[in-house]
């Protein structure tokens, strides 16, 4: 079964996240659903730092033995750091995928993008049709 | 969909299903990952009642048999499977398949499962042709159950349920006897590159070996395994599959199988592949191994020096091996081992290394 969705963020319909660090700052990820359905995540390739995305557009890509997968921003804005220790340990991801599993951080071009995004509970649900 | 005898016990087991070759299928249990090191280590059970079953039978079977396959079944021995290739005219691969002798003039082919019904056609056309009256040829693909259990401990497992003795079985080679006190077949083989066994009996008590097996090799460290494990085993152990590396376009001698086809025989599609083998191949199916990062998947584009030379026909990260390990055609310029070869992976070209095949091969005690 997979972790409780944390209730300190905002969800995409593609299974990423998007946690409000302040300052116009989101640090985003894929969720524990999303790391269940792919399973044993062998590559992960990151953007680069400086890279400029919309909302809803491709920033990373992860790659599990079955799949290739697109990572969406949430956000609309520019990479400003990502989190390295995935191209070496990629498992990161299958093991804390809201926590040490993070994939990028992102300056928001527009912070109130994050209100298109979905809560926890929202995100539940979400999950709830799609998996019945 | 169709579903297998085994369907009910994947829910239960909470197997994630997919669709394949026309069949609801476990794709994984677990992790493709877990599922695979178990095999390696100590075993997986597969549930294979998808693939086909034809039984040949009657004064003329083994010749029928001998018109449409490239392999030579002369010499095969009652209790000996030999792995051939049906080919069509063209010399095209129409399936690869196994094929148990049972008997004199008795044959049980083994066929893939989106192939099946296409073979059963072919080796009926043969028959009607050729006018083999007295052979009977039975599609028990429906009645008949298939397990394969693949890995180290799967003899000391399977001993546990059947009367047969297994130990001095050899490889390719089978045996009638029965499992839990059920008819059936058991040879020793695989599509994993490890010891083990494919297991046939009545599809309506193939559930039972199943849970039986289960429950005595589970505390051996045996675990359920679902098609995305069957597919990295069989990649990591340099064997093809059908629609990926081969179809009725493909030739054997463009993949590994040219030893699978005896010229000096007549059969169809042999005038078809003398002529090629005498003017060579323009492509062949090699392996290779990404040098950079990335998985180079089924139909991913190849280049050499510069140019578009092949494609990609599968790709995975091999697990035994820590690297990402595939299959691709290419020309006959970059089909040495050592050759470099650039793949494009989402717009950008990734180096990988032709390889010998295969990647993967288990140490023998």
């Amino acid at each position: 079964m997979a972790k409780p969705n944390p209730t300190d963020r905002k969800y995409t319909k593609e299974h990423e996240w998007a946690l409000d660090q302040g300052s116009g700052v989101v640090v985003m990820g894929i969720t524990d659903h999303a790391q269940e359905l792919l399973t044993d995540i062998v590559y992960v390739e990151l953007p680069k730092v400086g890279k400029k995305v919309k909302q809803m557009e491709t920033v990373a890509v992860v790659e599990s033995v079955k799949s290739v997968s697109d990572v969406y921003s949430p956000v609309s804005g520019e990479v400003i750091e990502v989190n390295g220790r995935l191209e070496n340990e990629p498992e990161l991801i299958n093991k804390d995928a809201f926590g040490e599993g993070w994939i990028a951080k992102i300056k928001m071009d527009q912070p109130a993008e994050l209100n298109n995004l979905m809560d926890a509970s929202g995100y539940e649900a979400l999950i709830k049709e799609t998996t019945h | 969909m169709k579903k297998t005898p085994l369907f009910e016990r994947h829910q239960k087991l909470k197997a994630t299903m997919i669709e394949f070759g026309g069949w609801c299928m476990p794709v994984q249990y677990t992790a493709v990952i877990e599922e695979h090191r178990a095999t390696r280590s100590a075993a997986g059970i597969f549930d294979i009642c998808h693939m086909g079953e034809i039984e040949v039978r009657g004064t003329g079977a083994r010749d029928l048999l001998q018109s449409v396959m490239s392999r030579n079944l002369d010499g095969q021995e009652t209790g000996q499977m030999r792995l051939s290739v049906m080919p069509n005219v063209r010399g095209g691969i129409i399936d690869d398949l196994t094929v148990y002798k049972l008997g004199e003039e008795h044959y049980m082919v083994v066929t893939n499962a989106v192939t099946k019904d296409g073979d059963w056609e072919w080796i009926r056309k043969a028959q009607n042709e050729k006018g083999f009256r007295e052979v009977t040829l039975r599609d028990i693909s429906d009645a008949t159950g298939k397990i394969d259990l693949q890995g180290p401990q799967s003899q000391v497992m399977l001993q546990k349920i059947t009367l047969g003795n297994l130990a001095p079985l050899k490889f390719y080679h089978f045996m009638s006897t029965e499992v839990l006190g059920i008819p059936s077949i058991v040879s020793r083989s695989g599509y994993t590159g490890e010891d083990g066994f494919e297991i046939y009996a009545d599809s309506r008590r193939i559930g039972e070996i199943f849970d039986a097996l289960l429950s005595t090799g589970t505390p051996m460290g045996l675990k359920p395994v679902g098609l995305g494990a069957r597919d990295t085993l069989r990649i990591e152990s340099g064997m093809m599959l059908y629609g990926h590396e081969m179809d009725e376009t493909v030739t054997p001698y463009e993949v590994v199988y040219g030893w699978l086809v005896d010229l000096t025989k007549e059969f169809t599609g042999c005038e078809a592949l003398r002529k090629q083998k005498e003017e060579g191949v323009k492509k062949k199916l090699v392996g290779f191994e990404m040098i950079d990062r990335g998985i180079a998947r089924h139909g991913y584009k190849v280049f050499g020096n510069g140019r578009e030379i092949g494609r990609v026909t599968s790709g995975t990260f091999a697990p035994t091996l820590g690297k990402a390990v595939g299959f691709a055609f290419v020309d006959r310029t970059h089909d040495s081992p050592g050759a470099e070869i650039g793949i494009e992976i989402r717009g950008q070209q990734a180096r990988a290394r032709v390889v010998p095949l295969p990647f993967y091969r288990r140490s023998k005690t």
